[in-house]
């Protein structure tokens, strides 16, 4: 099976966001950066299924700045066979262009199973896999916690709203990964030595007119100031009369 | 003159409740755009929910109805809303942010070649122009953005708009799925929450972190949901207990777990860490109960209480009991 795995270079979860002088991007200096953490479910899950079916290659690619050469670089140290960065100097936040582009790309090369993180932690979209899918023509499974390969079909399964969903399909297919999956494997001495070798290719990435325009980038409204209503168990009835005549939710 | 298209959902004949809220949406942005607002639903046996919708105030349902869409297929219902949107012509496109609608409404979009906005708090159309706002940076920042390409397609954050409660008596038409392959099949639904409200849904989220010191004094928080009677809320938890064993990962929030939004948010020995704000900060009331004054929870609660939560909390859930039987 030739795999695609979709990853994304972000901020690190407990960066501080600053927004930047032209109100429509972040501030990029003191972020740190790293591989979007539903990815490395994404990539771990690609390396089980080169393993379980004793062929196949597995591909990352990622459409982002240069500076994604160094998680490229990390999934290719954890067993990727080949890298693919397809450059743009813009933040790519628009799930339409970006999907677009994918799977343009993805056409061009074998692909029979594309395998994303189930959302971003930047743009927080959960919508790139679904829409790669529509436009790919493949099936889709979204947001998979478990997920099995036997003859040829997937079986995987879902959290919805109070249940649990098995939804089968087959190749070609997009899937994308949620926590639970599994446990990624991180890099050792080895793999890092080996990845020096293994190909890391680059191109412009060749994304269409945008499908959204930034307006604003903001802080969000902060709360205002809470009340501290007390200590213990006398501030009970303080809480209800805020809750029943302030706040109106009882 | 620029309609809108409402997808609702249904599972096992039933309408889901926040689909209303999408029709609120939807009848907003009909005001400023001039048009009018269909409702689409996809399933097998729609009657009883397309009956529902056609009262909701909008003013078409469509029923794609038929055994082949008893359970949910992505692909295929996405090319039975897309043609829906055609045939409407419709230029936006409203879906709640469920996992169906995160699932449905990207590809409905890429069929038709349009723009796609998920979890957004707010939509709005000026001068003929769609846009949205929503969250990014795990709620650290938010984004205005405008629509380039239509349909503009977005799908809401639960319980950011009220449920639309209209008298209205809309045409219901119904037409049958179209002819096609299913690439992907839903075999089964097994029921997780044991009948219990999902969390996003539940107008009142109770969410235990470490500071209950063990999994079996989550009994303090089940109490307290409880109480607010059945259908209103549901139990939360910080990661330190999921990873902990004490809860299972469904009933996380935060970042890497569930975002909820609902009316009241009570936070119970949770230090409010910045992911797991994430996941809660757009609630519209927000209480915690926590013992150390200086916790960061304190600084996004509307209302706080210092102090033990094992003496707070049984007080509090005696409290709401009384009052939710008096009503
Ligand atoms: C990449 C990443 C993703 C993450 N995603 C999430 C996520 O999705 N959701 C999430 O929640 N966390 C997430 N976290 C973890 C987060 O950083 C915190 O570690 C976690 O939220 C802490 O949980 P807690 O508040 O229950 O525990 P603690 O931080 O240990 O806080 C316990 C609190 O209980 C209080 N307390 C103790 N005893 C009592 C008592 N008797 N009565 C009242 N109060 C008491 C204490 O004062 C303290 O404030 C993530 C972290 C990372 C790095
Ligand atoms: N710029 C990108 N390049 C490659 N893959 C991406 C990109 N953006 C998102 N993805 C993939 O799509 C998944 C969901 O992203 P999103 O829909 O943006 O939240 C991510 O976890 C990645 O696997």
């Amino acid at each position: 099976m030739d795999i695609v795995v979709c990853i994304k270079r972000v901020p690190a979860t407990d960066t501080t966001i600053k927004i930047a002088a032209d109100g429509k991007s972040i501030e990029p200096a003191g972020v740190s950066f790293e591989l979007n953490a539903y990815d490395e479910f994404a990539l771990e899950q690609a390396l089980r299924i080169k393993e379980q079916l004793g062929s196949g290659t597995v591909t990352v690619v990622t459409i982002g700045s240069k500076d994604a050469q160094k998680e490229l670089r990390d999934t290719l140290a954890r067993g990727a066979d080949k890298a693919v960065l397809l450059t743009t100097d813009q933040w790519v936040f628009d799930g339409a262009s970006t999907a677009a582009a994918l799977a343009a790309w993805i056409k061009s090369v074998p692909c029979n199973l594309v395998l994303c993180g189930r959302q971003a932690v930047d743009s927080d979209n959960n919508q790139l896999p679904a829409n790669l899918a529509a436009r790919l023509g493949f099936a889709c499974v979204t947001e998979v916690a478990k997920l099995e390969l036997a003859d040829g079909t997937f079986t995987a399964e879902r959290d919805i709203e109070g249940a649990r969903e098995v939804v089968t399909c087959k190749t070609p297919a997009v899937i994308s990964c949620q926590k639970g999956l599994n446990e990624p494997r991180y890099a050792n001495l080895k793999g890092i030595m080996a990845a020096k070798k293994k190909p890391l290719e680059e191109a412009a990435a060749s994304l269409p007119a945008p499908a959204l325009e930034i307006v604003s980038l903001t802080l969000p409204p902060a709360r205002a100031a809470g009340k501290i209503l007390g200590t213990g168990v006398d501030a009970v009835p303080a809480l209800i009369a805020a809750l029943r005549d302030e706040a109106k939710v009882l | 003159m620029s309609n809108i298209v409402v997808i609702a959902e249904v599972r096992g004949g039933q309408l889901k409740r926040t689909s209303l809220e999408a029709v609120t949406a939807g009848l907003q942005l009909a005001q400023k755009s001039g048009g009018k607002v269909i409702a689409v639903a996809c399933g097998a046996g729609l009657d009883a929910a397309a009956a529902e919708l056609a009262k909701s105030g909008v003013h078409k349902v469509v029923a794609v109805d038929g055994p082949t869409f008893a359970n949910y297929s992505g692909d295929a219902y996405a090319r039975a809303i897309a043609e829906q949107v055609k045939a409407a012509a419709a230029t936006a496109v409203l879906m709640v942010h469920t996992a169906m609608g995160k699932d449905l409404l990207p590809r409905v979009s890429a069929l038709l070649e349009g723009s796609v906005v998920t979890d957004v708090v707010e939509v709005s159309c000026d001068g003929g122009t769609f846009g949205a706002r929503k969250p990014v940076f795990a709620g650290k920042a938010t984004m205005t953005v405008n629509a380039k390409k239509a349909p503009f397609c977005a799908t809401l954050r639960p319980n950011n708009f009220a449920a639309a409660e209209g008298s209205g008596s809309a045409e219901v038409s119904k037409t049958a799925p179209p002819a096609g392959d299913l690439l992907s099949v839903v075999k089964e639904v097994i029921a997780s929450s044991g009948g219990r409200t999902p969390l996003q849904e539940a107008k009142v989220v109770v969410s235990g972190g470490r500071g209950l010191k063990e999994a079996a004094h989550f009994k303090l928080v089940e109490d307290l949901v409880a109480a607010f009677g059945p259908g209103v809320a549901a139990v939360g938890a910080s990661r330190a207990v999921v990873d902990a064993g004490w809860r299972p990962h469904r009933e996380q929030v935060g970042q890497t777990g569930k975002v909820v939004s609902p009316p009241l948010y009570i936070a119970i020995g949770i230090s409010g860490a910045i992911q797991h704000l994430a996941g809660m900060r757009t609630a519209r009331t927000i209480v915690a109960i926590n013992k150390d004054a200086d916790a960061p929870i304190f600084k996004v609660a509307d209302y706080g209480i210092v102090g033990d939560a094992f003496e707070i909390v049984p007080a509090l859930t005696k409290a709401i009991a009384e009052i939710v039987a008096g009503k």
